[in-house]
Parts: C-alpha cells; sequence; structure tokens
C-alpha cells in the first residue's frame, strides 16, 4: 500500500457512504484522492447502513490509484466512536477528522484509534488522520492542530460549515473564508503538511470553480475537494503546469545536480540565480507534472 | 442470534438491493428473491446472500430481497445491515 504521503492530492471527491452506485464508480473518474462519507451525506437512521456499506466496499471494491479516505462522524456524536471501531481495523490511507477545534478532540481520537489499532495488532504510523477546520474556533487553533502528531499529514477547510459558524454568506466570492482559508494555509505549511480546500458547491458553473481553483493554488492549497466527477478534470488542469513551467524547472533541477556533484551550491540558471528555494519549487513542478525526479540526469 | 424484529437495509435505487427481514416460526431460510439481473447472476447473488446468513450464523429467517444490480460488497453490506437490525443490535444510529 502507498504510504499516505505519496499522493498527489490535487483533487478529493467526495462520495456519499450509503450510495453504492457512487461508491462502486467512485474510482474510475481519476481523482487523486476519494472521500468515502460517513457524516453530512449520510442521514441519521441510516448511519449503521453506510459504515457497514463502506467497510465492505474498502474490502472488496478496487479503487485503482486513489488515496482512499474515510471521514468518520465527529467523536462527540452517538456515531463517532462506532465508525472508528468498523474503519480503522480496514485501515484506508486516513481517517478524517470533522470539525476538529482543538488538540483536545485530536489527541481523543487519536486514543481510540491507537486502542483500536492494539486490539487489532495493527501499528500506529500507516493510517494517516486529515483534520477538518469547519468552525472559528478551529480555525484559531490550527497552529496547533497542524503540528500536534505526525499521524495529520493534512487539514482541511470545511466552508459550508465554517460559514455557517461564522453566520457570513457563503458567497462564490469567498470573501468571508478568506482569512480562514490563508489562516490555514500558512498552519498547513509552517509544518510542512499538505492542505486541501473546501468544496465548489455549483456544479454547473465550471469558470467559477477554474477561477476559484486558480485562486487557492495561488495561496498555497495542495487541491481541492470536489463533489462531482465532472470538477476534477477542472481541478486538475489548473495544478498541472505548462509545458513552459515543466522545461524550465528542468533545466533549474538538471543544474542543480550538475553543480550539486561539483560541490557548488548556488548557481545560475537563464541568468537567474537559483538556490535551494528555487530548486524546491522546480522539484514540486516536476512533481505534479508526473515526472519521477530519481530519472532526471544532468 | 434469533431474528426478533421486522428489519430492512437498502432501497430500490440502481446498483442497491433492498433486504427484508423478520422472525420466522419455520425452520430454515425462506427468501424470496427478484433480481432486474436474475437471470444472469441470480444463483451467484443468492450464494453471496447464504455465505453471508452462513457468517452470521442465521439458520431461520423470512426474506425477501428485491436487487436492482447490486454487485458483491452491496449484497453483503445490506444483508449484514438487515440482519443486525432484525437482532436489534445494530449501534451508533438513530432509529
Amino acid at each position: 500500500m502507498k504510504k499516505t504521503k505519496e499522493f498527489k492530492r490535487r483533487s478529493m471527491l467526495y462520495i456519499p457512504g450509503n450510495n453504492p452506485a457512487m461508491l462502486q464508480q467512485g474510482g474510475v473518474y481519476g481523482a487523486d484522492s476519494l472521500l468515502l462519507d460517513l457524516e453530512d451525506a449520510v442521514a441519521l437512521n441510516q448511519k449503521d447502513a453506510a459504515r457497514t456499506l463502506v467497510a465492505n466496499m474498502l474490502q472488496h471494491n478496487k479503487y485503482y490509484d486513489a488515496e482512499l479516505s474515510v471521514r468518520v462522524n465527529h467523536i462527540d456524536t452517538p456515531f463517532g466512536l462506532a465508525d472508528l471501531e468498523e474503519i480503522v481495523p480496514l485501515q484506508p490511507h486516513t481517517i478524517r477528522f470533522p470539525k476538529c477545534e482543538t488538540i483536545e478532540q485530536l489527541d481523543k481520537v487519536l486514543s481510540i484509534v491507537e486502542e483500536i489499532e492494539n486490539k487489532h495488532n495493527l501499528p500506529h504510523n500507516e493510517m494517516g488522520i486529515h483534520a477538518m477546520i469547519e468552525t472559528a474556533l478551529g480555525v484559531m487553533n490550527v497552529y496547533d492542530i497542524a503540528g500536534h502528531s505526525s499521524r495529520v499529514d493534512a487539514i482541511t477547510i470545511g466552508g459550508q460549515d465554517l460559514t455557517s459558524d461564522m453566520k457570513v454568506a457563503a458567497g462564490k466570492d469567498g470573501i468571508g473564508i478568506d482569512y480562514a482559508r490563508k489562516r490555514i494555509v500558512m498552519a498547513a505549511k509552517a509544518h510542512r503538511i499538505d492542505v486541501m480546500d473546501t468544496v465548489f458547491a455549483d456544479v454547473d458553473d465550471d469558470e467559477g470553480l477554474r477561477k476559484e481553483t486558480e485562486y487557492i493554488k495561488k495561496i498555497g492549497f495542495t487541491g481541492k475537494a470536489v463533489i462531482n466527477p465532472r470538477q476534477i478534470d477542472i481541478v486538475h488542469e489548473v495544478y498541472i503546469p505548462s509545458e513552459k513551467d515543466v522545461a524550465k524547472a528542468m533545466r533549474i533541477y538538471q543544474a542543480y545536480l550538475k553543480n550539486k556533484a561539483a560541490g557548488i551550491g548556488v548557481f545560475a540558471v537563464d541568468k537567474k540565480m537559483v538556490d535551494k528555494p528555487v530548486v524546491e519549487r522546480a522539484m514540486t513542478t516536476l512533481s505534479l507534472a508526473d515526472i519521477d525526479l530519481n530519472s532526471i540526469e544532468y | 442470534m434469533k431474528i426478533i424484529n421486522k428489519a430492512q437495509a437498502g432501497s430500490f435505487e440502481s446498483s442497491d438491493i433492498l433486504v427484508m427481514v423478520e422472525p420466522s416460526d419455520a425452520k430454515g431460510r425462506n427468501i424470496e428473491f427478484s433480481s432486474t439481473v436474475g437471470i444472469q447472476y441470480g444463483e451467484s447473488i443468492l450464494a453471496e446472500i447464504h455465505s453471508v446468513l452462513d457468517e452470521m450464523n442465521v439458520e431461520d429467517v423470512q426474506m425477501i430481497v428485491n436487487d436492482k444490480g447490486a454487485l458483491v460488497p452491496t449484497i453483503r453490506a445490506r444483508v449484514e445491515t438487515a440482519i443486525t437490525r432484525g437482532r436489534g443490535e445494530q449501534k451508533g444510529t438513530l432509529a
């Protein structure tokens, strides 16, 4: 199984946990990551049915190369513990913990997860945790949450719940959550973990989705959640670097390899100084273009 | 491990399967089965249902099953949920 940190996470497709058709087809659309949802997408009297269905899908369905995440219910609801007891033994790549507000809540989840893993003789370092920030309190505590455990390898923002908690309009301009987005990105970057943006709810507005994706890419998000398969390609198109950018990144990385072999740390490419941050940006660009860095020679 | 309640799981949606169970006074499994893909896959769907009933130690049950082209994970999940509900053992949900 791929380590959770090896996934690209440009797109994360939400799939309702009690919908067999969508669950069985989820892997064919090419999303980097799939989120099997036991929380908001499931009626309160179908939580048991969804949990059992998702558990069976994890065991019997093929999801190609996608990262598999399961969003469980909050641990303080009547459903959260049962979700963890059913899903953790199956070790999806990650568990998504919704409405994470404090490190105390995160500790509670981590402790239950590890207890279940002990019971099933499972390691504590395979399955990751994604903390979802969806309230004003969560936004204010996000730096602590993001760095609290090595198992937290990504944080995400939940725009719908956040605007509701803040009592602001969930407009397409994103003004109401702009500060939260930037604060969450900065917390993730400070701890060197991934950060995913919220969904774009209007599935008929392709241009709106493209515009929002371009914006969230610029401010540092690793990728974006999507609610409809047709949104995946648009998100990927925004994240795939242009040929010009890839060619430039290749020149920088090859020059880096050559100079490194000669013991030189700072050099020039296209008459511009190249140092460590420039090389790191070039490596990110090449990775986003699916180029294996180990295959590059100078 | 007896079925003590009438219960159901699943739906009539495409790719789903509706499983209804109720307590049975008779011995054995009485399964009333219909499927949109019954001619082609009926036997294998029934085999999957019996496999789950075996795993859950269900001997006596009255079942009505209406399949809309469900695949193995869905068949297994819906039977498991219906039986668990029929036994009154479901947890982490609202009635």
